[in-house]
């Protein structure tokens, strides 16, 4: 009986106004006050059934809901013969809760859109050698699946078999559809263009990169900030109050109709649900352009950013140098590159890969006693010779005699922005190569967005030297650059900045700068949605792209503008309607349920605005 | 331990939110630190002991109170 009549609130609501209308017509187009008076309490006490029952529901499990405030006014105002205020109350009261759902799923749909993109089936090798479609909780990590074009990748796993050319839209927000062979990663929630595969499983369900996505967006829908755990503390307490301030003002006064009014005038309705919605509204607009923002905390500490410090290689730059120089001073130069090219295989160190792959085919040497200088480089044994493989300071903790030629060279290959890499053999300067990265299409024109934004300060940190950290620098119009940076310097330059206290929002590749990304008030990753990056990080830029993070910075601000407007709205409100109570005369529940359902309506529609914003230049 | 994610019918009252935490908190067995009742994805998370109390259990609790579970899902 009781999950009926709650499953029937719609048609209550419905026949509620028909009823409504009918005694309005009937008392002032006929005069017919018995009509008028006996639609009004059906009314009523038709609307109340499913109101009472969730009061009722609530008070069981210790809560004092404003389904109970509204309960007891209803009755009240029953007992004490006032239908119309009754009916109306109880309408206001079921229509407002309708409309409240349905705006609400608008606030929500776009993280919905993104929850329903998650796979619900495979074809599954069964042990009798056919493909058969099994649900998705059904599939095992190891499972042999079969994708066909059309169809969705339904876990991370392996290629075993076939090519086909897959949309990775949903985890890289890369649009152009990308060719995958045996061998090849192919991720849950992408979808094969053409083609058809056979895939091992490697991850399922909720362990896919798709699925972590999903997951920390719903929860960073729902995440509170302090200010949310406060009200929602203050909200436990409030209504309670509420109802004992009601039962007073009736002890004191006598006056039923007074008490009644209060208890609806006090429903919290608007700030209970305004921060929440202006912060699922934010997150959605974000996870709808590719920037997953981790909730209200995060929200509320981007939007007030002042300081964005960058890492340089694969953030500002594409994180795929070339060599762009080189000089060998030496007349055995085949030897020297032959070295060279060993001793930086033994590397993957973005600059030794750029340099093997310019180098090509070389002889072969073994390489001995390999030591990895950290911010250095490489000091290793070949042909029964001592290979050093670095940076200037590694050049000079080995005792290389540079030579004037070396010092002017290395002085010009600076100039042009590049980093250096010097290569000794026995203490002698024996090749310089310079290697230049190529800076990322746009960064120029989206870090001026962001200062447009009220950012001020716009720092660079590299491990590159200070005169190609110089150069970009200028190139890009930052604020500050510093070169020559062990990861720990950049994590204890920004640890200096927080204290100084600026707002400090860091950018990385989540690579190699995870401390720097866990130790900003706020991290921000710059990935095609790598784990690590996605774990350690505040902010995700789901795809390379940069000018999702000015976008990203002014959502936040707006998002957070969008909340302290709804809390403003909801406490005026309340204080409005209050007051109205002591101070007016034309203040009576109806119109206070009216104004309230109306508040709850407003911030609901403030927010939505939040799914439509786009940043304009 | 076990974990439950269970998915509910469309919540559109925060006030709900403390219904059903209260609700799941008040049985047996469960880790009342663990219950997160997620309003905007509509989800109830709780870690429980299975010897004490069943995935149903938490499941008629939250039914019992006027909400449909669509699905459970257990770890």
């Amino acid at each position: 009986m009781q999950r009926f009549i709650l499953s029937k609130k719609k048609p209550i609501t419905f026949i509620s106004a028909v009823l409504l209308v009918i005694a309005y017509t009937s008392h002032y187009g006929f005069g017919n006050e018995q009509i008028a008076s006996w639609a009004m309490i059906i009314a009523s006490i038709l609307g109340v059934a499913p109101i009472a029952i969730q009061a009722f529901q609530a008070l069981r499990v210790k809560v004092v809901s404003i389904d109970v405030l509204v309960t007891i006014a209803v009755i009240g105002a029953l007992l004490i013969g006032n239908y119309e205020e009754s009916a109306v109350v109880t309408f206001l009261f079921l229509f407002g809760d309708y409309l409240e759902q349905r705006t609400l799923n608008k606030t929500r749909s776009a993280i919905r859109e993104l929850t329903e993109m998650a796979p619900e089936s495979a074809l599954k090798l069964m042990s009798s050698g056919d493909y058969e479609e099994v649900e998705i909780d059904g599939v095992d990590v190891g499972d042999t699946l079969l994708v066909k074009t059309g169809a969705k990748v339904p876990v991370d796993g392996t290629v075993l078999t076939g090519e086909a050319h897959i949309n990775e839209a949903s985890i890289t927000g890369e649009p152009i559809p990308a060719g995958k062979a045996a061998g090849a990663k192919v991720y849950a929630g992408t979808i094969v263009d053409n083609g058809t595969l056979t895939i091992q499983a490697d991850r399922v369900g909720e362990d896919t990169t798709f699925g972590r996505i999903i997951e920390l967006v719903e929860e960073a829908q729902d995440s509170k900030s302090e200010a949310e755990r406060f009200i929602d503390r203050f909200a436990r307490w409030y209504t309670p109050a509420v109802l004992a301030l009601g039962f007073i003002v009736w002890l004191v006064s006598r006056n039923i109709e007074l008490a009644i009014t209060i208890l609806v005038l006090g429903c919290p309705g608007a700030l209970v649900i305004g921060v929440p919605v202006s912060n699922v509204a934010g997150i959605g607009n974000g996870a709808k352009n590719g920037v997953l923002l981790k909730g209200s905390e995060v929200i509320h500490d981007f939007s007030r950013t002042d300081t964005f410090v960058f890492d340089k290689t694969g953030t500002l730059t594409m994180g795929n140098p070339q060599v762009a120089d080189s000089i060998v001073y030496t007349d055995e130069p085949e030897k020297i590159r032959a070295y060279l090219s060993a001793v930086e295989k033994e590397s993957d160190h973005p600059l030794a890969r750029a340099i093997v792959s310019y180098l090509g085919e070389t002889e072969p040497y073994t390489v001995e006693k390999t030591d990895v200088v950290k911010g250095g480089g490489i000091v290793a044994q070949v042909d029964g010779r001592r290979v050093a493989v670095g940076n200037a300071a590694l050049m000079e903790k080995e005792n290389v005699h540079l030579r004037e030629k070396g010092l002017k060279d290395i002085d010009l290959f600076q100039t042009r922005g590049d980093s250096l890499v010097l290569t000794a053999v026995d203490g002698e300067l024996m090749a310089l190569t310079g290697i230049r990265d190529q800076v990322r299409p746009g960064v120029r024109k989206n870090l001026a967005r962001l200062k447009k934004l009220g950012v001020k300060h716009l720092v660079v940190l590299s491990g590159d030297n200070q005169g190609t950290v110089d150069l970009v620098a200028r190139e890009l119009g930052l604020t500050e650059a510093h070169g020559n940076m062990l990861p720990e310097d950049k994590s204890a330059y920004i640890q200096e900045l927080i204290a100084q206290g600026r707002t400090v929002a860091f950018v990385g590749d989540g690579v190699n700068d995870s401390p720097s990304l866990a130790l900003a008030q706020v991290g921000i990753a710059m990935g095609s949605g790598t784990d690590v990056a996605i774990e350690t990080s505040d902010v995700v830029l789901m795809n390379s792209d940069f000018s999702r993070l000015p976008h990203a910075l002014g959502l936040a601000k707006a998002t957070a503008r969008n909340m302290r407007q709804n809390i403003f709205i909801a406490i005026g409100v309340v204080l409005v309607l209050l007051s109205g109570v002591f101070f007016s005369d034309w203040m009576n529940m109806s119109i206070g349920m009216l104004v309230h359902e109306g508040s709850i309506l407003v911030v609901i529609l403030n927010a939505m605005r939040l799914l439509r914003f786009k940043l304009r230049n | 331990m076990k974990k439950a994610t269970l998915q509910l019918d469309t919540l559109t009252c925060p006030s709900c939110v403390m219904k059903i935490e209260n609700a799941v908190k008040s049985l047996d067995g469960v880790d009342k630190d663990s219950v997160n009742v997620l309003f905007n994805a509509s989800k109830v998370k709780v870690d429980f002991d299975d010897t004490q109390v069943s995935a149903g259990d938490i499941e008629k609790s939250i039914t019992t109170l006027g909400y449909d579970v669509k699905k459970v899902q257990v770890r």
